[in-house]
């Protein structure tokens, strides 16, 4: 470790992931309320509209790469916290530890890495496919036609189990992740922790909750 | 009572280690964990073999010296107790007992039980401290000190540097330690004068002597023998960011 440089040290970690973690949560609320309208049974007309907003509104272009920016730097620094971490007892213990630390708290990295193989298959569908990387899927006559996409592809219970496992593994990663983000910004507070525990709780709950209804309708509501 | 013992054993910091299995008959509930090994360091001393090594000192908690994982948990199963406060009494009779040391990669073993802390020291030595000259005691009103803020500092200030955080961290991360070191001189007017470079300096050497990343787990909280708050490592973290942020370059 450096004694210059401000991402180096341990809390500079702390910081970088807690920002970048803290940004993406914001991008999960937002990304949740356009997938809703999946569920407006108007066979995607405000869904579309919504689509086409974020497909031409040029701020949003630029949000597209500090999106993927915040998600590389999520990325990148969890596995060199684990890599780092995981040096840091080369002995380990006969008797596992018996701590009253929560299990989400403890298998971050393994969460981390289901939501990151989910995020590929996600990117597969929807952002390669757009860029004409990879064939269209049957039934999407173009690669912007998102909602007879997300029907095709959440008609296949296969994967609409793998997405609901995904969003319910996320739900861990964000229960844990939410209070963490604020304690390592230095907001941890006797009065106003508890309160952030139990809205973070409600935050992981709704997210996950939140993105696997729309698996379900279209699995059993919509024909 | 009697207890099966599962030690660990190791005749020096280069020797390769390995569990040994002791049985250890009319313990007394009373014994407290050290009386407990002292009573079998006895049996195995008649026997002509080579007592298990630990650390102790003051055995009442204070000096931070005893230090064993035990069952699965730095300084056994009690809350907020150490080692050499902890009884036998707490135990079931006729169940196996499994001690181990600290296991870190900044706390090597020395022989059997016994780990080298002395990275604690140097976390310290880089920074925790006051320089400021304060002179001999003053009367106790001449720095006012709010109360609470006097109190909060000394609830930083009852850690007794045993290395249970390390111990209990999946990580190894020292940072209820070090946070507990500059917070309590952080909250104090003498030690408010060198606060940034503390916090940098203190960070910067725990970084170096080889613990691990916090990864916000708590498991530091609940097995410290002191209760130290982990709102002391977020006090850590707002320290050292005020620090980057507004330290001056001159």
């Amino acid at each position: 470790m450096s004694k210059k440089g401000f991402s180096l040290t341990s809390i500079s970690h702390k910081y970088i992931m807690a920002a970048a973690g803290a940004f993406l949560m914001l991008f999960l609320v937002s990304h949740l309320a356009t997938n809703l309208l999946l569920l407006a049974g108007d066979g995607g007309a405000q869904f579309d509209k919504a689509v086409e907003f974020l497909l031409t509104n040029p701020a949003i272009k630029i949000m597209e790469y500090v999106l993927f920016a915040g998600f590389i730097i999520h990325i990148i620094i969890g596995v060199v916290i684990q890599l780092h971490n995981s040096s840091s007892r080369p002995v380990g213990y006969k008797v596992a530890l018996k701590s009253e630390a929560s299990a989400f708290s403890r298998f971050m990295i393994h969460s981390g890495i289901i939501i990151f193989i989910f995020l590929l298959i996600h990117l597969y569908h929807f952002f390669f496919v757009k860029l004409g990387f990879f064939p269209l899927y049957a039934g999407a006559e173009t690669g912007h036609d998102f909602y007879p996409m997300v029907a095709y592809t959440f008609k296949n219970p296969v994967y609409s189990i793998i997405y609901i496992l995904s969003f319910i593994f996320l739900g861990f990663h964000l229960k844990h992740a939410f209070q963490s983000a604020f304690q390592s910004f230095g907001l941890n507070h006797d009065k106003y922790t508890p309160a952030i525990k139990v809205v973070g709780t409600i935050y992981a709950v709704l997210i996950a909750v939140g993105f696997s209804i729309i698996p379900l309708y279209f699995l059993f509501l919509y024909n | 009572m009697e207890f099966k013992l599962k030690i660990w054993r190791q005749k020096n910091a280069s020797a390769k280690g390995k569990f040994e299995d002791y049985t250890l008959k009319d313990v007394s509930p009373e014994m407290s964990f050290l009386q407990m090994l002292d009573y079998l360091n006895q049996q195995i001393i008649e026997s002509d073999g080579e007592p298990v090594h630990f650390e102790h000192d003051c055995r009442e908690g204070i000096c931070g010296s005893c230090g064993l994982y035990i069952n699965g948990r730095p300084h056994g199963p009690l809350t907020h107790t150490t080692t050499c406060e902890l009884h036998m009494r707490e135990f079931k009779d006729n169940t196996t007992i499994v001690i181990e040391p600290w296991r870190s990669k900044a706390f090597p073993v020395i022989k059997d039980l016994v780990v080298d802390r002395s990275a604690f020291e140097k976390v310290i030595r880089a920074g925790g401290f006051v320089n400021a000259n304060t002179g001999s005691t003053q009367d106790a009103n001449n720095i006012p000190i709010n109360k609470k803020i006097s109190d909060r500092a000394f609830d930083a200030a009852v850690c007794i540097g045993c290395g249970a955080c390390v111990a209990a961290c999946k990580n190894s991360s020292a940072m209820l330690f070090v946070s507990a070191k500059v917070s309590q001189f952080a909250m104090l007017p003498q030690g408010k004068v060198e606060a940034k470079e503390r916090v940098e300096n203190m960070v910067t050497k725990m970084d170096e002597v080889g613990f691990g990343f916090c990864s916000n787990t708590y498991a530091c909280e609940y097995d410290c023998p002191k209760g130290i708050s982990v709102e002391f490592i977020a006090k850590m973290n707002r320290e050292f960011f005020s620090s980057k942020v507004c330290k001056s370059k001159k």
